[in-house]
């Protein structure tokens, strides 16, 4: 199965996903749990979780963090006009940062868009200043976002919806 | 928060183990109980560190395959309500105001929309637009995704 090709899901699996992303619960046997809402076995809970892990469909389960809360994290989004015999070279180059989180060519002039978060002692300007260096793409092709608010940051979505998908 | 709170919150990051009782193994880990560990993940939620316990999803894998920044022009006195109102959208994951750079990028409020098609996320920007009346936007699909990640907390 391709990483791009949906996977095939049932809707008790549609189920477990709205449950695992929503309310993973923080209890002795969360498999348990959740076979209690979704009327099956606790083992059945973990094997289809499994099987949804190995074939790609989740990453893993884990914590999700409030950045803000942590404290000390600050970050922008850069955008580059990066002429397309550069392109490999230059996504290498940032992907290699821990600190990018998120990189995706649009459909834009400016094509290579990426969010750098940095927390702790690892100053932001220093990424940014490094990152276009090493990339060699003049100022004049790059866009510098900071945030200067959060409105929201959630990301979940309703499984189910997948059903109306043309 | 003191090291055996930092040592949950990095293991949990890395992910949970998928057995019966995943808090006993994480217990084992660390060197304390399950009890323990429980209690520290609740009073983590509880004061907000940790938002939840939760899947990251492979979108694709389960049919969102169009994502898109939209970015929104939107003047200085209704960037607090136009940024609310964006945000209360189940379809908007992410909302943010952000620097602009006059004469070289104009568009202030930034959205994340998925969707289960490149039509689909299109339709939403477009009633989006009209339901706050901001009429200057741009609709940036991806087409490769080269990274997605997430921030690592500094310990």
């Amino acid at each position: 199965m391709s990483a791009k090709e949906p996977a095939k899901l049932d809707k008790l699996d549609k189920e477990l996903l709205q449950l695992l992303q929503d309310d993973f619960p923080v209890e002795k046997r969360p498999w348990a749990e959740l076979g209690k809402k979704l009327g099956i076995a606790e083992e059945e809970v973990l094997s289809r979780t499994k099987r949804l892990l190995s074939d790609g469909v989740i990453r893993k389960i884990r914590s999700i963090l409030d950045a803000k809360k942590l404290g000390l994290c600050s970050s922008t989004l850069i955008a580059m006009k990066v002429p397309e015999e550069k392109m490999e070279k230059v996504v290498r180059i940032v992907n290699e940062y821990m600190s990018v989180t998120h990189n995706y060519r649009r459909e834009h002039d400016y094509n290579l868009w990426f969010t750098i978060t940095t927390c702790g002692d690892k100053d932001l300007r220093d990424t940014v200043e490094e990152i276009k260096r090493r990339a060699e793409i003049p100022d004049s092709d790059v866009l510098d976002l900071p945030d200067t608010r959060l409105f929201k940051i959630d990301v979940r979505f309703k499984f189910t919806d997948a059903d109306t998908r043309r | 928060m003191d090291e055996i709170d930092q040592a949950i919150i990095r293991i949990t990051q890395a992910g949970i183990p998928l057995v019966k009782e995943p808090f006993e193994e994480i217990a084992k880990e660390i060197g304390t109980s399950e009890d323990e560990v429980i209690a520290r993940l609740r009073k983590l939620i509880s004061k907000g560190v940790v938002k939840r316990l939760g899947i990251s999803v492979n979108q694709r894998k389960v049919g969102i395959v169009a994502n898109a920044v939209v970015a929104w022009k939107v003047p200085k006195n209704r960037v607090e309500s136009v940024g609310t109102m964006l945000s209360s959208y189940k379809e908007i994951t992410h909302c943010y105001e952000r620097m602009t750079i006059p004469g070289k990028w104009e568009c202030n409020l930034f959205t994340v929309i998925h969707g289960y098609s490149r039509d689909s996320v299109e339709e939403i920007a477009k009633k989006l637009s009209e339901d706050v009346g901001i009429n200057e936007y741009l609709v940036l699909f991806s087409n490769e995704q080269f990274k997605r990640t997430s921030a690592m907390p500094p310990y």
